[in-house]
């Protein structure tokens, strides 16, 4: 088993999903309480990392984010160095790449909150920041836990966005995923069921914590 | 603290769900005091409570409270619901249910320093005899407890008018008059206009104030509520209905012919004639007379329509916002309701001698 290559896997998910649920607050509050011409634009493009093959999101992030990319070069501007093959550039793939699974959960439990508590917050005189900070986010904490998880498992466990914008970097951009498959194309079977399996392991203790907690949280299945 | 009209003059317009639009079009002015909005459920009631308190937009109009424009269509104003300095009690309560009491009161007051937070807490919650509720959580509250506690969330705020959606429904009338009693005792401190909005009919003899009746979007009539009233049949019922006066009495004689009837107090000598009711001489019956529907004169008075001239002396008198409260004495004690103004010309005071005046139709038989 390769300990490296969990330390990283960790390591990005952990930064990946606190960074996530920062900028996913924000976004899923103006798509649940304010109607915008366009929010399905938006909502949509949310939703892309959802359908789109991984191979695909990363090839787009590997052109961004190359010498010649607009990120890459201004990555180049700021730091002095490239950016793909870098954990940076693995955690910018990674945050578009799990934003659906911080925003839903979010965006669901905002929604299923009483629009009269926050008619009452404002009557009371308290402002729309201070109201999200009082009432919003304290009601719709565990859809803020389920953001937390869920991101941070669905990171855990990515693979081709990591292949195309990382590389195979031992301790920089070699995840658990990319070890398991460098594993097996070197007929490391062993090895390859030793990290398969910790990374089942841990990814199903992860999300019994978010079921077990929140049984009406959001779910990936249907409603009952 | 001094006291200003609300003016509201509104029109709004609700896209058609297959019907006729829904206009709300209201030209009302709110003085201080109650004022009961009474209408059946989707008149509007609870959008232009929303309305006023700046939570929806109307189409066109006015909003001022005395001088200040709140709302105005035509030149763009529309102050946020924040600085509207208005309270609100929704029909849900709305109360956050992972705060304390405390907190929940303490809510629109935390920009005031500490102590002033802790004094105003806990005033109001002594006011509304909830203070030894501080520490639990919405959810462990009975429903006249939780309507208490949203009643001092919105009224610790010092608000400059209080919008009431319904909030004492589901109370039974006992509970209901007494939460009633400390929001008037409340008003008489702090004379601010209450808009009461109620689908019921028994509410709105319970407050017995000014009403506005909603239909359809419309004002349809103003007035005291009387005016709409049935004659009570039960003791209980008339106590709901804010019949201030429901006293014991025998009948003495029916006269069929002038369709009334004689009834003694109490065993006193005080009589009165009542209208005509399905009952035998020598049968034992009550009364409920509004308080508000006796006159009082401080002389004895003539050439008056009224049948029942009772002479009785003035035992108190309480003030409570814009309503005097006046107790005399006269057999039974009578409580009679009368304007400040009134008061003060009659120079009313303890111990005055003053006869009371009742029309034989603003005396109801309860059975």
């Amino acid at each position: 088993m390769n300990a490296e290559a969990l330390l990283l896997s960790l390591r990005l998910a952990t930064t990946v999903a606190l960074l996530l649920v920062a900028l996913a607050l924000p976004l899923a509050y103006t798509i649940s309480f304010f109607d915008w011409r366009g929010k399905f634009l938006v909502e949509s493009a949310v939703a892309l990392p959802l359908v789109l093959p991984p191979t695909v999101l990363g090839f787009y992030a590997l052109i961004a984010m190359g010498p010649r990319g607009p990120l890459g070069k201004l990555w180049q501007l700021l730091f002095g160095h490239p950016l793909a093959f870098t954990f940076a550039g693995l955690v910018l793939a990674s945050l578009v790449y799990s934003l659906p699974f911080a925003v839903q959960p979010l965006v669901a439990s905002f929604e299923a909150l009483d629009r009269r508590l926050l008619d009452a917050s404002a009557v009371l005189g308290v402002g729309r920041a201070s109201t999200f900070l009082r009432v919003i986010v304290p009601l719709a904490w565990p859809g803020v836990l389920t953001a937390l998880v869920l991101s941070f498992a669905h990171t855990l466990g990515e693979f081709g966005v990591v292949l195309m914008v990382g590389g195979n970097l031992p301790g920089i951009t070699r995840t658990v995923s990319i070890d398991v498959y460098d594993r097996v194309q070197s007929l490391d079977y062993d090895g390859a069921q030793r990290t398969a399996l910790l990374l089942l392991l841990v990814s199903f203790v992860v999300l019994s914590i978010v079921y077990g907690v929140n049984r009406r949280a959001w779910s990936p299945w249907p409603a009952k | 603290m001094s006291s200003a009209m609300l003016f509201v003059k509104i029109r709004k317009q609700f896209p058609a769900n297959g019907l006729a639009p829904f206009v709300l079009d209201v030209d009302a002015a709110f003085p201080s005091g109650f004022t009961v909005l009474f209408g059946p459920s989707g008149a509007g009631k609870s959008t232009l409570l929303d309305c006023i308190a700046g939570l929806q937009r109307p189409d066109s109009g006015q909003i001022r409270l005395a001088d200040e424009t709140l709302f105005d269509a035509s030149r763009g104003i529309s102050t946020p619901p924040q600085h509207r300095e208005l309270a609100y009690v929704f029909q849900s309560l709305a109360l956050f249910p992972h705060l304390s009491v405390e907190q929940n009161i303490r809510y629109g007051i935390t920009r005031l320093a500490v102590g002033e937070q802790k004094k105003r807490v806990e005033t109001i919650a002594a006011a509304f005899r909830i203070s030894n509720l501080l520490q639990r959580r919405p959810a462990e509250l009975s429903g006249g407890e939780k309507q208490r506690v949203a009643l001092a969330r919105a009224l610790v705020t010092r608000p400059r008018v209080l919008l009431l959606d319904e909030p004492l429904t589901g109370l039974d009338a006992s509970l209901r008059r007494s939460i009633l009693d400390d929001l008037r005792a409340w008003n008489a401190k702090n004379v601010i206009p209450i808009l009461y909005v109620t689908h019921n009919r028994e509410e709105v003899d319970a407050i017995g104030e000014h009403v506005l009746t909603l239909a359809d979007g419309h004002v349809q009539e103003t007035g005291i509520p009387h005016s709409v009233l049935e004659a009570p049949r039960r003791v209980q019922l008339a106590h709901a209905a804010g019949f201030e006066n429901v006293l014991r009495a025998v009948v003495v004689d029916e006269r069929p012919v002038d369709g009334v009837m004689r009834v003694a107090l109490e065993n006193t000598a005080c009589q009165l004639e009542i209208p005509l009711g399905d009952v035998q001489s020598g049968s034992e019956v009550q009364i409920a007379i509004r308080a508000g529907d006796i006159l009082l004169a401080t002389e004895a008075p003539h050439f008056l329509s009224a049948r029942n001239l009772i002479p009785g002396t003035i035992d108190s008198i309480e003030t409570r916002g814009v309503l005097v409260i006046v107790r005399v004495k006269a057999g039974p004690t009578f409580t009679v309701h009368v304007t400040p103004g009134a008061a003060r010309s009659l120079d009313l005071a303890p111990g005055l001698l003053v006869w009371l005046v009742i029309k034989t139709h603003s005396c109801h038989l309860v059975r």
